[in-house]
């Protein structure tokens, strides 16, 4: 009875492609878009948390000047000393490891290829802080510091437009007006939403300040980088590394602080869940577009309603039983919608696949999504579908054939 | 005639609507039909004769009164098994074809077959040869929207024959054709009913038409008003 059945409803499938097709459409189009929208939305988020993991996830950045969102200028405020991070490092207790920074935007020149490229000089603990890895060569070390050495490490977008195809290691590169011997490659970070972090050369900062911009002033730190320990509490470093700070450079009680402190497990918390709001955003957009699906399915149907009531009459005054004709129904709305979310995780999967890569996140197969949207896409086309035949089935045949 | 009859129906009434609006088509029938009878039913437009033939044929519910269809109470049959008989032993032509649409004339005539679960080919086979005993030889594959009245009509009737039920309710089943195919057709339901033995119950307005029958039973305004056997012959 159950094969019987099915060749019915095939069969009658068959009979109105068009309402067929325009039923299979309306689940397709919103299966296909909400498995898209939240798949995407997902690779964004991950896209987001990546990057901000490879920033280092405890890093602190001490900073000149008010920061974000000031109305006070930061010009004119005076930059750190390497004394300053020295005792930042020696009274606080937390920090896992902390760098002095002074950079600088130089032109760089490597025989007929040259480009503006911003120069890091720090120590070789800024490497730890900030999560660089090693692709090819070494980092610099504590000697190199010592003794100033012109070398430096470089990443990879800047090994790219100097170096092209060939190995940098070993290759003396022109930075301003001094020439530097370029000992290290770093492995690649990537760059979604936070900037090309491989636009990086670095080297010794006695090395940047000694023959590349020339010494002039004990203040001659822009910048202070902290990684906590595993497990401290950043508002209380961040604290902690204010009171240092603010007695370093002699400010009243009345007097606001002139440096900032960037966090970025705050940055990293608020932009996760940003983006996983705007999935959730997104999800429900589509969702939206799965319930018009729903609500054009809904139209056929009623459309097609007398047309089908008079079907079930004749098919009742033949001998069909109420219950052998609901299973014809029930199997016509069942298929379509499958049809229709099949063919719209194809599309999805596909439409997810080519996006990911052309705007850069990460593209991975969520099961769960696919498996609610094909399952609400069967509920929609059971319920639309099947519902106002259950109303016919129930008429006397010669009702069912009157209706009008 | 000492067998059983087929059809008993005593005091057989049949409201349409409720309350102010409620109207009522029989008012009260009486009528015993033997099997293997050809009764032609007769009467006004508007009398009832339709009314009769759907609650004759399991396609609509009595109001009071009792229906016995070879002894079986119809009126306290569940739905299902209505459908059951109607499936097995009941064959209905209605006035107005009800054929499905966007379906060939071969799945309309196949489709009470298939209910019956029989094979692909055997249904095949039966259609065809109901097709053709209505004189449509040609035109299988047709829709209802591209044949004549008269050719939906000859498929409505291939189609409550195919089964060989054992009895035939036909609505004027020659309503919409010509004199010629009018002969043809009676002489089908004729041979149905002398040769297979089918009992026949059938509407018509034409008194020439109606002469097939050996009984002709008059419906005026829900009533038997005359119920006349001819003689044998
Ligand atoms: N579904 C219905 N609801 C209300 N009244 C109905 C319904 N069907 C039929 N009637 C009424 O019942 C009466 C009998 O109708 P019926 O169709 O049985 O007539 P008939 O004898 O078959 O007429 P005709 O020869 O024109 O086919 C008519 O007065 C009709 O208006
Ligand atoms: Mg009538």
């Amino acid at each position: 009875m159950i094969w019987n059945a099915f060749a019915i409803a095939v069969r009658e499938i068959s009979r109105n492609l068009t309402r067929a097709f325009l039923t299979v459409l309306g689940i397709f189009i919103g299966v296909a878009a909400i498995i898209t929208m939240v798949t995407l939305g997902q690779g964004a988020t991950l896209a987001v948390k990546a990057q901000i993991s490879s920033l280092g996830s405890n890093l602190l950045t001490l900073r000149p000047g008010a920061g974000f969102g000031s109305r006070s200028s930061s010009a004119g405020v005076s930059n750190f000393t390497e004394k300053d991070a020295e005792i930042l490092g020696e009274q606080i207790a937390g920090i896992a490891a902390i760098a002095p920074v002074r950079t600088a935007g130089l032109s760089t020149i490597y025989r007929s290829n040259a480009r503006i490229s911003t120069i890091t000089g720090s120590t070789p603990v800024y490497f730890q802080i900030n999560k660089w890895n090693i692709a090819d060569g070494r980092f610099f070390t504590a000697a190199d510091v010592r003794a100033g050495s012109a070398v430096c490490v470089i990443g990879n977008t800047v090994r790219v437009e100097l170096f092209g195809t060939e190995n940098p290691v070993g290759a003396s590169i022109r930075i301003g007006c001094a020439s530097c011997e370029v000992i290290g490659l770093l492995a690649t970070k990537g760059q979604a939403g936070m900037g090309d972090q491989d636009d990086t050369i670095i080297m010794p900062l006695s090395s940047l300040q000694r023959r590349l911009i020339g010494k002039t002033s004990e203040h001659s730190i822009n910048q202070i980088s902290i990684s906590a320990e595993e497990g401290t509490e950043s508002l209380g470093l961040i604290s902690d590394i204010t009171e240092v700070m603010r007695i370093r450079r002699n400010l009243h009680s009345n007097q606001d602080n002139d440096f900032n402190i960037f966090d970025t497990r705050q940055i990293a918390e608020t932009l996760g869940s940003t983006t996983q709001l705007m999935t959730m955003l997104l999800a429900a957009v589509a969702g939206v577009s799965l319930l018009v699906g729903g609500i054009g399915i809904m139209n056929i149907m009623l459309v097609s309603v007398t047309e089908r009531t008079r079907e079930i009459g004749i098919r009742l005054a033949i001998g069909a039983t109420a219950g052998e004709v609901l299973l014809q129904f029930l199997i016509e709305a069942v298929t379509l919608s499958c049809i229709g979310g099949l063919l719209g995780i194809l599309l999805a999967f596909a439409l997810c696949y080519s996006l990911a890569q052309v705007i850069q996140v990460p593209f991975n197969f969520n099961t769960q999504i696919n498996l609610i949207s094909f399952m609400f896409s069967a509920a929609v086309g059971v319920l639309f579908g099947y519902t106002p035949a259950r109303r016919a089935a129930r008429l006397n045949p010669i009702d069912a054939l009157r209706h009008e | 005639m000492s067998a059983a009859p087929l059809i008993t129906l005593s005091g057989l009434t049949k409201t349409y609507g409720q309350g102010d609006a409620a109207f009522q088509a029989l008012k009260g029938i009486d009528l015993t039909i033997q099997k293997g009878e050809f009764v032609a039913i007769m009467g006004p437009s508007g009398s009832g004769k339709s009314t009769l033939m759907n609650v004759l044929g399991c396609l609509d519910t009595l109001t009071t009164g009792s229906y016995q269809y070879e002894g079986i109470a119809v009126e306290k049959l569940s739905t299902d098994q209505r459908s059951l008989l109607r499936r097995y032993a009941l064959g209905f032509i209605f006035q107005g074809f009800n054929l499905l649409a966007r379906t060939s004339s071969l799945e309309n005539v196949e489709l009470p077959l298939l209910y019956r679960g029989m094979s692909r080919k055997d249904r095949r086979e039966k259609a065809v040869a109901a097709l053709n005993s209505v004189g449509l030889t040609t035109k299988h594959n047709r829709t209802p929207g591209e044949l004549s009245g008269g050719q939906q009509q000859r498929v409505a009737i291939a189609r409550a024959i195919v089964t060989e039920p054992s009895t035939l309710f036909a609505d004027e089943p020659t309503g919409n054709l010509d004199s010629v195919t009018t002969g043809d057709i009676m002489e089908l339901l004729k041979r149905l009913n002398e040769d297979r033995g089918i009992t026949v119950l059938m509407v018509t307005h034409d008194d020439h038409v109606a002469t097939v029958a050996k009984r002709k039973v008059v419906i005026k305004d829900g009533l038997v008003e005359s119920d006349i056997t001819a003689p044998p012959p």
